[in-house]
């Protein structure tokens, strides 16, 4: 009954989307008021029945209806309750239920914070959303229900994928997904102001909010995830230039493009067009990673339930809502116009600069992740395409963009100074470049690239103290409190984020240049030394969980005579598993200046493991610059023009989560999997 | 100004016309070194009676399907039914490798949902799988009548395949 309740709900919510859809739209193209304002309420029951949908799946899982075929294939009643909740989105016709889920929420915020929205452009935007709405509710409903039935019923689950039986997996979908959908948000505004075929500094502010929170999101999910690698596959690495993985990267950089470009819209009233190709690029790139994740095109061999009817449906929708949104772009464009001009060295230029190589960049992931299907329909052959590919391409459209970021937040809107900026940042320069030099060598291995790495970081850290302190200079040091009191939220964002990016490129270095591994073979008591830490293997004995046997060593790490931690390194053997594979479950000793990293091998014949210990200084600051970055765009969502705004018109922003715990899976998707047993 | 404003449509277009055309080519469809080569040769015993060894050998001089199946894999029962049908077709013979797999969950699963196959050879430790460089399962192999393989498929059989591809090539092949 609960799963009939379920697809029913999704029926009401298709035809809700529909009104939602059709009467506002036609109703702003009328000009007629009471059908423009059906779009609230529309809006509000489709989320109200894709929520009930969702619940009933949830209690499916949580009630152990075999009888429900997507349960069967994803649960298991020996799972834990909190994974069989988290198992909802464990696979495919559930995670496009939470994206839709997600978006239909995203739409309920739009209705209800945007009062002060003029009332043509509030409608326009929810039948806008409300049309992707649609999309993915005749998606599932024809391709993908969650609901069918199993008959017979099934008297067990086949389990949980175990790479998924994570705390990460109950919190990364959600998140990635909060900021995947979430550019539908600055797309709808787009649409809406192409429709209307008004773009002004207003419409640039209201929509500037809703990118910057996607995009938080969207950080925090990427970091989360690329955590969850690093942990979960057991050979430490922490991205992996995965198919899955620059599906979510490409829309993070055109995001962060269009953050930007955003700002100058508000400033300075120009960029528009340009501002509103980054908003429909930034939801297209979502939507093809859904369609890439999806569609089975690029997923590996052992994803074998995708379906070629799904990729089909995937293909016509984002056919029709990026052509049909590219299509009204090249018709509106001519009237949205361009907007002020602006001299070579400037604010605006600078962030040109910064827009068109994040843009590069976004197209050079596209194309290392495209290509090998390129090749394919083009009958030249199969291959692959790896990370030497994408460190050759990415790293050079990055280095630049690192260093512009240091420049563009202090130059003049309009038209800088060359030889005054050049003034005032002469000593970043110069302290940047001697602490990069210096700080290798230190370190104990000097290589050029590790010396431009750190360069580019200490040149954000310096730029920004230059930024920070140029505000205070200005002033004697008793007013520097109320200065700095004064200073708006979105400008302490600015320099939290960019500080961010540094903490991560110090991260990237640090791990990359001086990480130390070793794959050793140990029986108890025996020892293995890294990088001044003594490895001791005390035990190594099976035991049972809830749902999988696990060999479990004890390992004790010493420095200098004094142990320092016990690490407790898995392999499990999930029992109801379909893949007799076993997954290392990795025990990490975290710092802030070093991880200890140790993950168990095969075993060998006489009580011998294969254990691989890693040393990886910094490597936590990799994701604590992705928290440091989504704050950054936090503080800047809680600016208080906003908030004045808010006061006003009963509304509110919406909120930003806290720094997760890390993790990360996607479900039917490739996930990057090694296994090396080198002694 | 107006004619720039056409090219992100146009590059999409392109884009999509690849895409379109990568929906219909498979990732899975790896060309596997062992086509139009000799199939393994290999004696196995049968999962219906355990005592009883079958050499691949005496199959010669026929054409006949391969389907590599276990009883842990949840995309065999996807195409289970197809091979049911298939079986049910007798057009030729089919025969199963259970991969991987523990004899008595093998049976069971045969007795639950039906058996499509003449037979099906026990490869508990999956040496055979490995020589026919079965990547996951499930895999089905055409074998021709001088015992070379002419044809693979990695993942499930659909209806579809059967009729469009594999029993086309069956008929070519003359059985």
């Amino acid at each position: 009954m609960i799963p009939e309740i379920g697809h029913f709900a999704l029926t009401l919510a298709l035809l809700l989307a529909c009104v939602q859809v059709v009467l506002p739209l036609w109703g702003a193209a009328r000009d007629r008021t009471a059908w423009m304002a059906l779009g609230r309420p529309a809006a509000a029951g489709q989320a109200l029945f894709v929520l009930v949908a969702f619940a009933c799946l949830m209690w499916s899982f949580y009630a152990n209806d075999f009888s429900v075929r997507y349960v069967v294939q994803h649960s298991n009643t020996a799972l834990p309750w909190a994974y069989r909740l988290a198992a909802v989105w464990g696979g495919h016709e559930g995670s496009i239920l939470l994206w839709l889920l997600i978006l239909s929420g995203w739409t309920l915020a739009v209705a209800l914070f945007s009062r002060h929205l003029e009332f043509g452009m509030l409608a326009r935007i929810l039948g806008i959303m409300g049309l992707i709405s649609i999309g993915f509710l005749l998606f599932i409903l024809f391709t993908s229900n969650p609901f069918d039935r199993l008959f017979p019923a099934a008297l067990n689950g086949d389990d949980l994928n175990p790479q998924l039986q994570d705390p990460g997996l109950i919190l990364h979908p959600p998140l990635l997904y909060m900021g995947y959908v979430g550019m539908a948000v600055p797309f709808g505004f787009a649409m809406a102001a192409l429709l209307a075929g008004k773009l002004d500094a207003a419409w640039a502010r209201w929509t500037r909010p809703w990118a910057t929170v996607s995009w938080c999101f969207l950080t925090l999910g990427i970091a989360l995830g690329s955590a969850w690698a690093y942990y979960e596959l057991g050979w430490g690495g922490w991205w992996f230039w995965d198919p899955v993985e620059n599906a979510s990267l490409m829309p993070w950089l055109v995001g962060a493009a269009l953050l930007h470009s955003l700002a100058v819209t508000e400033k300075r009233g120009t960029f528009k067009m340009w501002t509103v190709l980054l908003a429909i690029i930034a939801f297209s790139l979502s939507l093809l990673g859904t369609f890439l994740v999806r569609s089975g095109v690029l997923t590996s061999v052992h994803a074998f339930a995708t379906d070629p009817k799904r990729g089909v449906f995937i293909l016509l929708f984002l056919g029709i809502v990026v052509g049909g949104s590219l299509l009204l772009f090249a018709l509106r464009a001519a009237q949205v116009g361009l907007g002020g001009r602006f001299a070579t060295v400037s604010r605006e230029s600078m962030l040109l600069g910064n827009n068109v190589l994040l843009m590069v960049a976004a197209s050079a992931v596209l194309l290392g992740t495209l290509y090998p299907l390129l090749i394919d329909a083009l009958g030249m052959g199969k291959l692959s395409v790896g990370p030497p590919y994408f460190n050759a391409v990415f790293v050079p459209l990055m280095a630049p963009a690192l260093f512009l970021m240091g420049i563009g937040p202090i130059a003049r809107w309009q038209r800088a100074d060359a030889g005054g900026l050049a003034r005032r940042l002469r000593w970043a320069l110069a302290v940047s470049l001697a602490a990069a030099l210096a700080t290798p060598w230190l370190a104990g291995g000097w290589s050029a690239w590790t010396s431009f790495g750190y360069f580019l970081a200490f040149w954000i850290f310096a730029s920004v103290a230059v930024n920070l302190g140029g505000r205070l200079a200005a002033r004697p040091w008793r007013e520097w409190w109320r200065v700095l009191r004064v200073q708006p939220g979105s400008y302490y964002g600015m320099l939290v984020a960019h500080v961010g990016m540094g903490v991560l490129v110090v991260g990237v270095t640090t791990v990359g240049s001086y990480e130390i591994e070793r794959d050793v073979i140990m029986r108890p008591s025996e020892t293995a030394s890294a990088a001044g830490y003594v490895f001791r293997l005390d035990t190594i004995s099976q035991r049972p969980g809830s749902n999988y046997i696990a060999d479990r060593a004890v390992i004790s790490v010493f420095r200098n005579e004094q142990r320092i931690a016990i690490l407790t390194p898995e392999r499990r053997i999930y029992t109801a598993a379909q893949s007799a594979n076993p997954m290392t479950e990795a025990s990490i000793d975290t710092g802030l200046t070093r991880d200890l990293y140790v993950a168990l091998g095969d075993a060998l014949e006489g009580g011998a493991w294969i254990v691989r210990i890693y040393v990886k200084p910094f490597v936590s600051w990799i994701w604590g610059g992705g928290i440091l970055m989504a704050l950054g765009g936090g503080l800047a969502v809680l600016d208080r023009r906003y908030r004045r705004r808010v006061a006003q018109a009963d509304g509110c922003v919406a909120p930003v989560a806290a720094p997760p715990p890390p993790s990360y899976p996607d479900t039917g998707a490739a996930v990057p999997k090694r296994v090396e047993t080198t002694a | 100004m107006k004619k720039q404003a056409w090219l992100p449509l146009l590059v999409f277009l392109v884009l999509v016309g690849f895409l379109a055309v990568g929906l219909r080519l498979d990732p899975r469809d790896l060309p596997s070194p062992l086509i139009d080569r000799p199939a393994p040769q290999f004696a196995l015993p049968s999962v219906d009676a355990m005592d009883q060894v079958r050499d691949s050998g005496d199959l010669r001089g026929q054409v006949w399907l391969l389907n590599v199946w276990a009883s842990w894999c949840v995309a065999c029962r996807q195409e289970h039914g197809a091979l049911m049908d298939f079986a049910a077709q007798e057009s030729v013979p089919l025969y199963g490798l259970n991969y991987k797999d523990r004899h008595g969950d093998a049976v069971r699963w045969l007795r639950e949902r039906g058996d499509p196959y003449v037979d099906s050879f026990f490869d508990g430790e999956g040496r055979v799988g490995i020589d026919f460089g079965v990547y996951g399962v499930p895999e089905t192999f055409l074998i021709d009548r001088e015992g070379r393989i002419r044809y693979k498929h990695a993942g499930p059989l659909t209806p579809e395949l059967l009729r469009d591809t594999i029993l086309p090539l069956i008929g070519a092949l003359g059985a």
